[in-house]
């Protein structure tokens, strides 16, 4: 649609001249409106609320957090259950994703059957209207805690939540934790890079390194059973119900959108591709490993970047359940300091901070895909 | 004698693919038998609790009182109903928001085919909209008046869903020109626009226009939440309008504008007439799909305190008269999105399937 040809007309100057002119009037006329209201309410632009402290509880968060902290650290709890949120739901949902996408595809009738139904009936009822049920679900049909039920030794269901066991390690463990958690990046780092050969020597490393600081620094597990004491547990790990119910049931809506993304992804490999790599002698694992993976792939990456995206947005109706994210803090926040402006601010800022982390980490995995046997 | 075909040659249906009987894939092979068995074994233990808790245990006529240490109970959602589907809307007056759903419903289903896609249908839906406006708001023709605070249920969602669409779709169009214009400025402009849009969350949209209302809006005027709202809607659907018209716009080959302009027709004309057209044809199926993501949104208003169909169930949960059945309650709500939605979803398959394979030719 360019025009070839050096220069351009005023046909061509004149509209953006005039569409500069319109918008700098308008940021003007509502930069004028915003200060004429804030002046007659007595309210001032500043950041320094943040220093203040926070009056109000966060029922539950990743980080530390206590009423009293300053507002620009509740700000980072929210943050923080925001983006744990996140991850959880993302690698959750994608791992649930595969199951129904290859039942969706297989020959089995009654798989194939009750797959469709699922996405079908997941995809076209609202989230929120899940999230309510599934919340629902967990305060009425689970016991109280005298009577929790208990489907597997250690795991507790009650209407305050999931309980489980935890098992934690006794002595000095930092050296140890250090030590496994740095040969896990290096495999991490080098399964990306393609090398597997050397990814497994150092996983082979890491394990025993891991296992002589065990014995070398004498280290133990305990277990922290959880008791039922008078009005409900105490040890052990408790889930909330919102948390529970808002992972659960995004994890389950989102599975049913990642499957779809999955199975069009194989879809979209020809089957002459399956014929082709078979008839040169390949084995079923190999060509699924070497060719119609790498290829279908390709048409996965993208659309997961957008799902992955929603999934972050979608993490903001925690809030219908009363799960603390980001959202529902600033809301908090800003109700009680009524510093609107600032908050409404910051929370769209981390937003689109956060979408477009997400999407420049997809564009690399998406480069390496599409990069890769082409 | 003739040595060029004059006719195309008839199309051969493919050959068919050996089909295994739907039988036999439940029951040859070990991994086959193994699945079967699993969800066999799955319904068995998992049917009958639910039986026993909706139909051999649930309560479906009485009060409060016969659903308490009862299963499911339905006799809540017969007495809470009308109140789900119309909200707070005043009881007397209930016959207009049931007379608003009917128009609605029935302008829709009268639009699905494509022999109705006319000037006509257009003018139509401006009647149905005006007259739904009228019923529910009320103050003329003898109407008592209702503020839009009082109203509620499913014709707020409809009514959101059809002017996000209607006020969305034409600044989608616009935006996605002006993304696809050779003028910087605009290009920048409407990408700036669609992304920030697209990247926010709407639940966080919302927030924005409740927060930010009194404050952009001059000393003296101020607006209703659901005019806040419908602004969050218009605003988030326009961006996702506009991604999926530029889809279209792209599927538009270059050759279309370029032998337009050759015939002499002018630069609106070529936009108007012979791009658009097109482009708007295959957007169609996606823009079916937006339709679907608009109503599952319209269920956020619940988090400004609208009382759309959500709400308006989940306010009927606090009558002190009743246990409280979440689960029923959220089922039928679920079973209410599901109809229309999954409708709308079978309806843009539909669309794909038929505007597949080119334009149709006359």
């Amino acid at each position: 649609m360019r025009r070839r040809g050096a220069g351009h007309g005023w046909g061509w100057w004149l509209p953006q001249i005039a569409l500069l002119l319109a918008l700098a009037g308008l940021v003007l006329v509502v930069a004028r409106t915003v200060s004429d209201n804030m002046e007659r309410q007595d309210m001032v632009l500043s950041l320094g609320f943040l220093r203040s402290t926070a009056e109000f509880p966060i029922a539950e968060s990743f980080l530390a957090y206590a009423p009293g902290d300053t507002i620009a650290w509740a700000f980072v709890v929210g943050l923080g259950n925001s983006i744990a949120l996140t991850l959880l739901i993302i690698v959750l949902s994608t791992m649930a994703g595969v199951p129904v996408a290859l039942a969706r595809h297989s020959g089995h009738m009654l798989a194939r059957t009750l797959a469709g139904g699922f996405v079908d009936l997941v995809r076209n009822v609202p989230l929120v209207v899940q999230l309510l049920f599934w919340y629902g679900v967990i305060l009425m049909a689970f016991p109280p805690a005298r009577a929790a039920a208990q489907p597997l030794p250690g795991l507790f269901l009650t209407n305050r939540g999931i309980t489980v066991t935890t098992v934690g390690i006794t002595g000095t463990a930092l050296p140890m934790i250090a030590t496994v958690m740095g040969g896990l990046t290096l495999t991490l780092v080098a399964a990306w890079r393609g090398r597997l050969h050397q990814a497994s020597l150092y996983t082979l490393g890491t394990i025993v390194a891991g296992s002589v600081l065990w014995v070398v620094l004498d280290l133990g597990l305990a277990r922290d059973v959880p008791h039922f004491d008078r009005f409900n547990f105490s040890g052990g790990l408790t889930l909330t119900p919102e948390f529970v119910a808002v992972v659960w049931g995004s994890v389950i809506y989102a599975s049913a959108f990642a499957a779809e993304i999955l199975r069009s992804g194989l879809d979209g490999v020809p089957r002459g591709q399956w014929e082709a790599s078979r008839a040169l002698g390949l084995s079923k694992r190999q060509s699924l490993r070497l060719v119609i993976v790498p290829q279908a792939l390709r048409m996965i990456v993208p659309p997961m970047n957008s799902q992955f995206i929603t999934i972050l947005k979608n993490s903001t109706l925690a809030l219908v359940v009363g799960y603390p994210d980001l959202n529902f803090v600033a809301n908090t926040a800003i109700n009680h300091t009524g510093q609107g402006l600032e908050g409404v601010a910051i929370l769209m800022l981390v937003f689109f901070t956060l979408a477009s982390a997400i999407s420049l980490a997809m564009n690399r995995l998406n480069a390496r895909v599409q990069r890769a046997g082409a | 004698m003739r040595y060029v075909r004059t006719a195309p040659e008839p199309v051969r249906p493919a050959p068919p693919r050996p089909k295994r009987p739907a039988l036999r894939s439940i029951v040859s092979g070990g991994a086959n038998l193994l699945t079967t068995a699993i969800i066999v074994l799955f319904a068995i233990r998992a049917v009958p609790h639910l039986l026993s808790w909706a139909v051999t245990h649930g309560v479906w006529n009485g009060d409060g009182d016969a659903c308490r240490d009862a299963g499911a109970c339905w006799a809540f959602l017969r007495a809470k109903m009308p109140f789900i589907l119309f909200g707070i809307y005043p009881e007397a007056e209930r016959w207009r928001p049931i007379l608003v759903v009917l128009i609605l419903g029935a302008a829709t289903l009268w639009s699905l085919p494509r022999a109705h896609w006319t000037r006509a249908t257009l003018g139509l839906w401006g009647v149905a909209i005006v007259a739904s406006l009228l019923l529910m708001a009320g103050g003329r023709l003898g109407l008592s008046p209702v503020p839009t605070s009082a109203w509620g249920g499913l014709p707020i969602t409809m009514l959101l869903t059809i002017f996000s669409l209607a006020l969305g779709f034409p600044l989608g169009i616009v935006l996605a020109l002006a993304r696809r214009s050779d003028m910087p400025v605009y290009r920048w402009t409407a990408t700036a626009l669609i992304e920030v849009m697209r990247a926010m969350p709407l639940v966080t949209l919302l927030f924005v226009a409740s927060v930010m209302a009194p404050l952009l809006l001059p000393a003296g005027v101020t607006a209703d939440n659901l005019t806040r709202a419908l602004v969050a809607f218009v605003l988030s659907s326009s961006a996702y309008i506009a991604e999926v018209v530029r889809g279209g716009l792209q599927g538009v080959p270059p050759g279309q504008q370029e032998s337009a302009r050759a015939l002499g027709l002018g630069r609106s004309t070529v936009l108007l007439s012979i791009i658009l057209p097109q482009a708007i044809r295959k957007a169609l199926a996606p823009l079916t799909s937006t339709v679907v993501v608009i109503i599952k949104n319209s269920s956020l208003v619940l988090v400004v305190g609208l009382f759309d169909l959500l709400s308006a169930g989940r306010v009927s949960l606090n009558d002190p008269a009743w246990p409280t059945p979440y689960a029923e309650t959220y089922l039928v709500i679920a079973l209410i999105y599901f109809v229309i939605c999954y409708g709308f979803a079978r309806y843009a398959l539909h669309l794909e399937r038929t505007t597949q394979g080119g334009e149709r030719r006359p």
